[in-house]
């Protein structure tokens, strides 16, 4: 099964990246963490995101698109990054989820993703 | 203890006696719980106000009974087991009348909770709840599972002991042994393991340790007999006395060799050894009488300042020969490095199955240690990386992030 690991992060959080010596305790942590997952086999995909304040949001109206600066959601804790892991079921991964190194200010959203063949993706919607 | 845990202590108390009762006879846990769930939270509302009544099981009865009632009168569903459960609630009144009371019957729910056609992996959830009367979101959230997925496991092993009709009786003697074995280790299970055995033990457990004591004495209380059920209240309340030292006062963890064991607690540890004497003189070695027996080893520091490790590694030898566990065989390894040499304990971390130890934390933690006290530099800190990759605490990552650190640095400054 895919799952995504979402990760959410404060302002506070986001606007520490600017300061290197957290930065720096940060990959200590965050760096072996990528690793164990790479040699447990499990990675699909995955990114970190620049700060919120980077995207740009469209809208569909009723008069058509509008876009804005800034993220989509106006909300305190944005998306930082993520991971599309491929684990047997949800158990294992709320497992690599808590291992993930979080400082007060994080969280961590655990979501199936869709079934990724054609087949069984069409179904599940038509069921659905 | 405050007023508030005596207040929740006598509440479960007389909920686990209580739901023991009615789901003993009327054989549907899931109603007898559903019928004192309010009674439950309006106790300890309630208690915690004008304290604990005279009669606590008297007083939750009462309240659960009108809710039976109620249920009876005006149900869409028919449940059952309702017959069976007014008649329970009536006899219950009747025993809460005379003088012994209500009797505690909470044995039966420890033995169906670790039943063999109960899935090994929601006992302990199980005991959690029906004993003790903690909601399926609490245990969710300690046992890292969904809280959806949780309370629908516990409900399909709910329908599971009524639907297969699993006896509520405790086992014969012929058979006790290998169910109290099964019951003492989903106790143990609540309790969290490997806290003290190697630098890497999962500290995720911690929020369930004093109800993990609590139904250790509960078991010890019902069955004085049996020497593992003392060996496994010695074992934790060995652990237990280290507490106040696992921690310094910046929150970073202190591994136990480095411990001041002047923050030990010799009360509980003159408690375990006191359990542990008396499970001895029953003459039959067990498990967690091991377990407890390395602790004690541990313990003895704080009276003759060092730790024997040829005891501890014996131990744990004989330990591994009954339980085979990965973190017994870590541990017997992390004492052979003391007691032996880093070589030796890293022979035997190389006979663990591979395929567990890929994702086993205490075992890249104790590797990593043994490759840095090799010399081995830059294996050890590939260990360290995976250990810390692995970690779910943060004052365990932190720790072994200071470790790799010094390691790093230390032999950047070593001459070629």
């Amino acid at each position: 099964m895919h799952y995504s690991l979402l990760f959410y992060q404060t302002p506070e959080v986001f606007s520490a990246r600017a300061d290197p010596e957290k930065r720096k305790a940060f990959h200590a942590a965050f760096i072996p963490y990528v690793k164990a997952m790479h040699d447990a086999g499990i990675i699909v995909a995955g990114a970190g995101l620049e700060k919120p304040d980077a995207a740009t949001s469209i809208r569909l109206g009723d008069s058509g698109h509008h876009v804005q600066d800034g993220p989509y959601a106006d909300t305190k804790e944005q998306l930082a990054g993520f991971f599309i892991i491929d684990v047997p079921d949800l158990d294992a991964a709320l497992k690599w989820a808590s291992r993930y190194p979080a400082e007060p200010g994080f969280g961590v959203e655990v979501r199936p993703n869709l079934p990724e063949d054609r087949e069984t993706l069409l179904k599940t919607m038509a069921d659905g | 203890m405050d007023a508030h845990e005596i207040v929740e202590r006598a509440a479960r108390e007389s909920y686990g006696r209580l739901l023991a009762f009615l789901s003993a006879r009327s054989r549907d846990i899931a109603a007898a719980e559903d019928a004192l769930a309010d009674a439950f939270s309006a106790a300890l509302v309630n208690w915690s106000h004008s304290g604990v009544p005279a009669n606590p099981e008297a007083w939750l009865l009462t309240a659960a009974r009108r809710r039976l009632i109620d249920v009876a009168r005006h149900q869409q569903v028919r449940v059952q087991s309702m017959p069976a459960l007014l008649f329970a609630a009536e006899e219950a009144e009747t025993c809460i009348m005379e003088p012994t009371g209500l009797g505690d019957e909470r044995l039966k729910l420890l033995f169906i909770s670790a039943h063999p056609l109960i899935d090994a992996t929601i006992r302990t959830p199980l005991m959690l709840q029906t004993v003790l009367g903690i909601d399926a979101a609490r245990i969710a959230s300690v046992f890292c599972v969904s809280p959806a997925a949780m309370a629908r496991r516990l409900t399909r092993a709910k329908a599971r002991i009524r639907e297969a009709g699993i006896p509520f009786d405790p086992p014969g003697s012929d058979d006790l042994i290998p169910r109290l074995d099964a019951v003492l280790e989903a106790v143990y299970a609540a309790y969290g393991t490997g806290w003290d055995a190697v630098a890497g033990g999962n500290s995720s457990l911690r929020g369930l340790a004093p109800e993990a004591v609590y139904l250790a004495r509960l078991i010890v209380a019902l069955l004085p007999n049996e020497p593992e059920a003392r060996g496994l209240l010695a074992l934790m309340l060995h652990c237990e006395a280290r507490q106040a030292a696992r921690r310094d006062g910046r929150g970073a963890y202190v591994p136990l060799a480095d411990q001041d064991c002047a923050l030990w607690s010799g009360s509980l540890a003159a408690e375990a050894e006191q359990q542990l004497a008396t499970a001895s003189r029953a003459g039959r070695i067990g498990r967690f009488q091991l377990e407890a027996a390395i602790q004690s080893v541990h313990a003895q520091r704080a009276i003759n300042g060092y730790t024997d490790w040829e005891a501890v590694s014996l131990l744990y030898g004989g330990l591994v020969e009954i339980a085979p566990t990965l973190g017994a065989r870590v541990g017997r390894a992390a004492a052979i490095a003391e007691a032996r040499g880093a070589e030796a304990a890293l022979a035997l971390l190389w006979e663990l199955p591979k395929a567990v130890a890929a994702t086993y934390q205490p075992y890249w933690a104790l590797k990593a240690h043994l490759l840095a006290r090799l010399g081995a530099i830059a294996d050890a800190l590939e260990a360290y990386d995976r250990a810390i990759g692995l970690s779910d605490d943060a004052a365990m990552r932190d720790f072994l992030i200071g470790r790799a650190g010094e390691l790093a640095s230390s032999s950047q400054c070593r001459p070629h």
